[in-house]
């Protein structure tokens, strides 16, 4: 049997997604936001929620993140996903809502907006890219950034005597009342993959239950700003990001 | 016992030539092209195209969704 006998429509096993459309993805080559969009498309053609969602972009990477799915979406301020998700859910609670935010955007700018969404119990899902720099305005330190961890501000590697420590901030998100699902993930392999998937159906299901946040963290690599290869910032992910944030559940009520 | 026999299709336009796929692949099917697109990534394509049993992991990994598995179980 050559190739050409298994290329046809009824042996296919997976493709893309048809909510993420044909618009090529702006992101560098390797960069974990392309899998994390593609898996809210694969979630959301699974569910059969298209007419019924509707996302929050940040400001960062994701910025165009309206370009690639298939679906409506809300460009908020810096920051403020938690605060125009809120407005959204409470004016439209059939819908399913969800913000998409990088680190520099929830951790930094919009930590207050986070922090009272979850502690309202707003019924959206917050899906948080962790990578530790900020990407898009050229890899400058972000709260995230590991101790030692070397960025455009902090050339000589972060030093906690000067710029603080790294904030986790999903752990201070964990002890609040108002969320029900705190989850950390990653998608370096086809496994972990599989996990963030199931962690963000899990998310919209919750949300549709109105018991509390759902924030699914995604530890990703920025491997332009990093300065490594895709592969290598996946290895050194592992290595030196999954010690200070370890992976799994954190909270399911 | 019937053998499994895969095959990945690669989007060439949409492939950035990132080597995710290269890396998760089990079976070491998958390589980068000497030729480019247009806008000049080398792409990925079946290299090694017997190996492959179509566990779609180049698929899950993909940041650019640009890669179609197919599997077939032979007899």
């Amino acid at each position: 049997m050559t190739t050409k006998d298994i290329i046809k429509p009824e042996n296919l096993v997976y493709t893309k997604s048809r909510i993420l459309n044909d618009t090529p993805m702006h992101y560098c080559p390797g960069c974990s936001h392309g899998v994390v969009h593609k898996l809210i498309a694969e979630v959301v053609e699974e569910m059969d929620i298209q007419e019924d969602v509707i996302g929050v972009a940040p400001v960062g990477c994701a910025v165009f993140a309206y370009n690639y799915l298939d679906f409506d979406f809300q460009e908020a301020a810096h920051g403020r996903a938690p605060a125009v998700a809120t407005g959204i859910k409470r004016l439209m609670p059939e819908k399913y809502v969800f913000t998409y935010q990088g680190d520099g955007d929830l951790a930094a700018i919009g930590t207050a907006e986070t922090i009272h969404a979850c502690n309202r119990g707003e019924n959206i899902v917050i899906i948080f890219i962790n990578n530790g720099i900020y990407g898009m305005t050229g890899g400058q330190m972000a709260p995230t950034t590991l101790e030692g961890m070397k960025t455009a501000t902090c050339p000589y590697g972060r030093d906690t005597a000067i710029n603080g420590y790294p904030l986790n901030i999903t752990d201070l998100l964990v002890k609040l009342e108002g969320t029900r699902y705190v989850t950390r993930q990653s998608v370096h392999n086809s496994a972990s993959v599989r996990k963030a998937k199931n962690a963000i159906r899990k998310g919209f299901e919750n949300s549709k239950e109105g018991k509390g946040t759902s924030v699914i963290e995604i530890v990703s690599t920025c491997n332009s700003g990093w300065k490594m290869t895709p592969d290598q910032s996946n290895k050194w992910m592992v290595e030196n990001m999954f010690p200070a944030y370890p992976i799994g559940d954190l909270k399911d009520i | 016992m019937g053998k499994i026999k895969g095959a990945v299709v690669v989007n060439t336009e949409r492939c950035k030539g990132c080597e995710l796929c290269i890396v998760a692949c089990p079976s070491k099917v998958l390589a980068l092209s000497k030729q480019v697109n247009a806008k000049g990534y080398n792409f990925a394509y079946m290299a090694n195209e017997d190996a492959c049993v179509g566990c779609s992991a180049c698929g899950y990994v993909c940041p650019d969704a640009c890669i179609s598995v197919y599997k077939v179980k032979v007899e």
